[in-house]
């Protein structure tokens, strides 16, 4: 039995007064991967972005615990080193800071101490080869100029370096190519261990490739509307939501 | 504290020998700017000066009591000049005590990991430091090439006087303005660099290490000829904050760049947060002919500062890259001139300016193309970052062309810091400040790396306090 790496407990998220999600529950135990569907619009970004810290998003009542340990009421950067990384839809272009200058300074927040420069530098390189990333790319100023495919890897790669206990991808693979999506799922697949835990939003199976769900997560009116195994991607992407049925109530083990 | 002390002996016995102006002064004649012609012929005296130099300081002192303040910039309300009368008196008495110097900068110093004995020379209050054997050095080296590396008070009675008397303050004549006028009656240590033809001097120059120089650094003239088809790198001041106990620096730098010869001229100027620095930098350039200005503008209460590049010959360039930092109390003035006056030539003009905490930062840019200037390009490009709604920034480009075939181009950005780029950072682990100022330090990279590594390393520590608003 897996202990629970992140446990919600009725979570309630504002957005400029706005009720966004209305009481999410949900468990994540070590060693899993859990998935997050639901239509547009319902609040898939707001959970990922409320459990890193988003100052946008308003807690308004409930707890996030990582690892039994409340960080509800942290700052994004100790979340960050309590070991939640979030890999965003939209990365931030930080022009004048390299790939690597930056990684090297957020690994060294994280780990309170400057990584070791020259492993630190073939860690990179390798991590680069492994997504088939340009290794020109550790040069350039983070995410500036960057193709769509090339920002995604590029979480991917800094999810490789800082190795958090919980990932949570944020359509990692919206807008990627079928080789992009393939590299991006190698490096999920490299990164997942029986310690540590994912929480993956998508609209398609694709990425999912080669990886076991542990469980999928149907978000819709603000609440966690339906969870299931691995079976509910399948019937959505060919189906759609609507062949869950309309309705609220919560469909435990469906 | 201990070796300060006998530092500051050193100091005193060497005032033993002032000439103590005060008591033959005529109160009279303090009436209006307080500075006397026999103040500036005293200063004349005691420099050993030729005649030509001692009438030229007195021809300047008329203009700067003629010619009024200016009204378009910043206020200088505020400026004490009575302060700076005592100061510019040779060998004046008004030495700094280190208890004088102002906590923040101590504590800058201490930050920096700038060695004791170089804080107290860069607080205006040291005698001597180990630079000056480095200072000698260098020297000896680049004169092995022909190169004069001196300062310029030995140059004026040395065998280069002839040279000097031709340039000096033939670039910014004292009538240029008040600053200008008063930098021509009291100006006092700076460097006089020669390069003679086709001579390139492959070590950067920099008069950080003459900084100790009686009496350098608040009035000092740095004149530099590079002649044909030589090439220097000359950098000048330092990040760490110059203190005085006079709030007035006005210094004047004249550069002449030779045909197909390059001038590459960096300067850090951070002052102490109650300068006001009215600095006047200028170059000529000959035919095919470079000059870079790499310029960083921390500190300081107030500045005006906007070095004028005149390219005076065909196929001539120009390069200004500038950074400006304005603070809580600080109203920066900062910029860049350039007169095309023959074909072909190109100026670019690259700036950045960084305001917080109620800092005011201005943008300043002349271009100017004459009928002669057919085919020249310019590019005017500034960008500012505010951190908070209460600082400001400005931008005031002026353009002047009177040819029809040029290629004149403006572009200007004001920004802020996005809460969503802080977010991402921090959501890497990095603190609320280390977020902002890594995002400060890549909006200031492309300046950095003009800087040689030792520089961009203090900017970016100093990028850090700044921002870390306390120190400690």
């Amino acid at each position: 039995m897996s202990h629970s790496l992140l446990e919600i407990k009725d979570l309630i998220v504002s957005v400029e007064d706005k009720i966004i999600l209305n009481g999410i529950n949900l468990t994540i135990g070590s060693g899993e991967l859990h998935v997050l569907m639901g239509p547009n619009g319902t609040g898939k970004s707001t959970l990922v972005s409320a459990i890193m810290g988003d100052p946008r998003f308003q807690i308004e009542s409930g707890q996030i615990l990582l690892d039994g340990k409340d960080i509800t009421e942290m700052k994004a950067d100790e979340r960050a080193k309590a070991g939640v990384f979030l890999s965003f839809q939209v990365p931030e272009e930080i022009p004048g800071v390299t790939l690597e200058d930056f990684l090297r300074t957020a690994k060294g927040s994280l780990e309170k101490r400057p990584p070791k420069i020259l492993q630190f530098k073939k860690e990179l390189k390798e991590q680069m080869k492994a997504l088939d990333m340009d290794p020109s790319y550790a040069e350039r100023y983070l995410n500036v100029g960057f193709s769509g495919g090339e920002k995604k890897k590029t979480e991917i790669l800094q999810l490789l370096m800082l190795q958090p206990k919980l990932a949570l991808l944020d359509e990692t693979d919206s807008g990627l190519d079928v080789d992009a999506v393939r590299t991006v799922t190698k490096g999920i697949r490299a990164f997942k261990n029986r310690k540590n835990g994912l929480f993956i939003i998508t609209h398609n199976a694709r990425i999912l490739e080669g990886l076991d769900v542990d469980v999928v997560h149907v978000l819709e009116g603000g609440k966690i509307a339906y969870t299931g195994g691995q079976e509910l991607i399948s019937k959505i992407t060919q189906d759609g939501f609507g062949v869950l049925g309309k309705g609220v109530g919560l469909h435990e083990g469906l | 504290m201990k070796d300060f002390k006998e530092e500051k002996t050193r100091v005193d016995q060497a005032d033993r020998t002032i000439y103590d102006v005060k008591d033959r002064l005529d109160p009279a004649y303090l009436m209006d700017s307080g500075i006397t012609p026999e103040i500036v012929n005293q200063i004349s005296k005691e420099k050993n000066e030729p005649e030509w130099m001692r009438l030229f300081r007195l021809k300047s002192l008329k203009l700067y009591n003629e010619i009024p303040l200016p009204t378009w910039g910043p206020s200088l309300d505020e400026l004490n000049m009575d302060q700076i009368v005592t100061y510019v008196r040779p060998k004046s008495t008004m030495k700094a005590k280190w208890s004088d110097v102002p906590d923040d900068i101590k504590e800058t110093f201490e930050r920096l990991g700038i060695p004791k004995a170089e804080r107290k020379s860069l607080a205006g209050v040291g005698a001597q430091y180990d630079s000056e054997v480095v200072y000698h050095n260098v020297r000896a080296e680049v004169a092995s090439q022909g190169v004069v590396y001196t300062d310029i008070e030995s140059a004026l009675t040395g065998p280069y006087s002839d040279m000097i008397r031709k340039h000096f303050m033939k670039l910014v004549p004292p009538s240029d303005h008040k600053f200008a006028a008063l930098h021509g009656a009291v100006w006092s240590g700076g460097s006089f660099v020669y390069v003679p033809a086709g001579v390139s001097v492959e070590i950067p120059l920099q008069s950080y290490f003459r900084l100790n120089a009686p009496g350098a650094g608040q009035f000092e003239h740095t004149l530099i000829i590079v002649e044909e088809g030589a090439y220097l790198h000359f950098i000048e001041g330092c990040s760490a904050p110059r203190y005085y106990v006079a709030n007035l620096h006005a210094g004047c730098v004249e550069l002449y760049v030779g045909k197909n010869a390059r001038l590459r001229y960096s300067t850090i100027e951070n002052w102490s947060k109650n300068m006001y620095n009215l600095n006047t930098k200028r170059a000529s350039v000959e035919e095919g002919g470079t000059v870079e200005w790499i310029s960083g503008s921390f500190g300081s209460h107030i500045s005006y500062l906007y070095p004028m590049s005149i390219l005076k010959g065909k196929k001539a360039r120009m390069e200004f890259t500038g950074i400006t930092f304005a603070g809580e109390g600080q109203n920066l003035d900062t910029g860049a001139k350039v007169l095309h006056a023959a074909p072909d030539t190109t100026s670019h003009i690259s700036t950045k300016s960084i305001s917080r905490d109620g800092g005011n930062s201005t943008f300043r840019s002349v271009v100017t193309v004459t009928e002669k200037a057919e085919g020249s390009k310019s590019a005017v490009s500034c960008e500012s970052l505010m951190l908070d709604s209460i600082s400001r920034s400005d931008t005031i480009p002026v353009m002047d062309i009177s040819c029809n075939q040029a290629d004149i181009g403006h572009e200007a950005k004001i920004g802020r810091i996005s809460e969503s780029a802080i977010f991402y950072l921090m959501s890497r682990g990095l603190s609320e400040d280390d977020a902002r100022a890594l995002i400060v330090g890549g909006f200031a990279e492309p300046i950095a790396k003009e800087l040689p590594l030792e520089y961009a390393v203090e900017m970016n520590n100093l990028i850090h306090l700044e921002m870390k608003g306390s120190i400690g």
